[in-house]
């Protein structure tokens, strides 16, 4: 039963990944491209660990702390820049 | 691994990926950016974090040495930084809407390097 | 005599529980790594934390979080229906939510609880007006959600921090 429902997760995933990288080109602002960028790096550490149950290890669980950390710095710096570039135009 | 506890991994599982692509059918599917907002901050961030619970699930309950609860801390982490995330990309939305809508001529020709640090009062 | 080594025992013991649970606390050395990092890192970085309001009602804190849980699971379910769901008949709004309370940390708390909650992001603490600006994915009724916001998390964190 784990292994259908690990399955079915790493489809649910997949699709959603699709879906933010429609997001992402689409766009239709920076603000849009970003927030898909930040929900992508999200749902690349719920991949992560899934897999990481997959394959019975717990190697990969600081890969996903270090995804979380490191877009949420990137996300905040990306919104920062945009606040403060437009402000000094 | 008891037959109780694998059902409930599986159930988190299942159910964290569902909010997932809940979250992100919200992101590719609402028409306006503060609408999108909206899927991504909580689903996704709700879907995740079941995820990691089943995870620290199924490491308790495998692992001969005992429990596992390390998967905690990028719950935690998800859970105060979502809001955080949320509010600022809303802010940066709100401005270039602001500063794109009244579309004023340059009253001076542009100088690169006087860049003027006209700060908001919260902002830093 | 304990606040000059710890002056921020809250965050101490955030700090040294949080590196515990990243290291699965497999060994006593890591313990005591937990107590010096624990130690180390507030006193860093005492000058960026704002005073926050002491927190007299702990018991009231652990039930509010438990409330707060649920609503989170509920409000998932109810954006998820209206995200897979028509949505023309999603009414997105701002709304301005009066507050209360007068300080500037229980307010980010607030900010960031009605953020993680029912089809709802704060986007801006006016300090001057004391106004939360939210913007909501469904709200027919403005009034109703300002009421609810009110009356289910401000009331309870006011009584939780005493401000």
């Amino acid at each position: 039963m784990l292994n259908a429902a690990i399955e079915i997760a790493f489809i649910l995933i997949g699709a959603a990944l699709a879906l933010n990288l429609y997001r992402l080109i689409v766009g239709p602002d920076t603000t849009d491209r970003i927030l898909a960028l930040d929900t992508l790096g999200i749902n690349c550490i719920a991949l992560l660990v899934l897999y990481g149950i997959s394959s019975r290890s717990t190697a990969y669980f600081e890969a996903a702390l270090l995804l979380a950390l490191l877009g949420f710095v990137g996300t905040v710096a990306l919104c920062k820049f945009l606040l403060r570039g437009d402000i000094s135009e | 691994m008891s037959a109780a506890s694998e059902f409930l991994i599986s159930a988190l599982i299942v159910l964290g990926a569902l909010f997932v692509l809940l979250g992100s059918i919200g992101l590719a599917r609402l028409p306006d950016f503060l609408m999108r907002l909206h899927g991504p901050t909580k689903a996704t961030t709700m879907g995740v974090g079941s995820v990691l619970l089943a995870s620290a699930v199924f490491f308790s309950t495998t692992d001969p040495v005992g429990i596992s609860l390390h998967e905690l801390a990028p719950l935690f982490f998800l859970f105060i930084t979502a809001p955080i995330t949320a509010y600022l990309l809303g802010k940066a939305a709100m401005h270039r809407k602001s500063a794109a809508r009244p579309a004023k001529p340059p009253a001076a020709p542009p100088r690169v390097s006087t860049n003027r640090q006209q700060g908001t009062a919260d902002d830093g | 005599m304990i606040r000059t080594v710890m002056p921020r025992p809250g965050l101490s013991l955030t700090v040294f529980v949080l590196w515990a649970v990243i290291t699965n606390a497999a060994s006593l050395g890591q313990l005591v790594l937990g107590v010096v990092l624990a130690i180390v890192i507030p006193l860093l970085t005492r000058s960026f934390w704002p005073d926050p309001p002491r927190l007299v009602r702990p018991w009231r804190a652990l039930r509010f979080m438990g409330v707060f849980a649920l609503d989170i699971v509920t409000a998932n379910w109810r954006v998820g229906r209206q995200v897979i769901g028509p949505l023309h008949r999603l009414s997105p709004a701002f709304v301005e939510v009066p507050l209360d309370l007068r300080d500037p940390f229980i307010a980010t708390l607030l900010g960031s609880i009605v953020s993680l909650t029912p089809g709802t992001v704060s986007l801006h603490v006016d300090q001057q007006r004391w106004v939360l600006l939210v913007h909501a994915l469904d709200a027919p009724d403005p009034q109703a959600l300002v009421d609810e916001i009110k009356e289910r998390y401000e009331r309870a964190l006011k009584e939780m921090f005493a401000c």
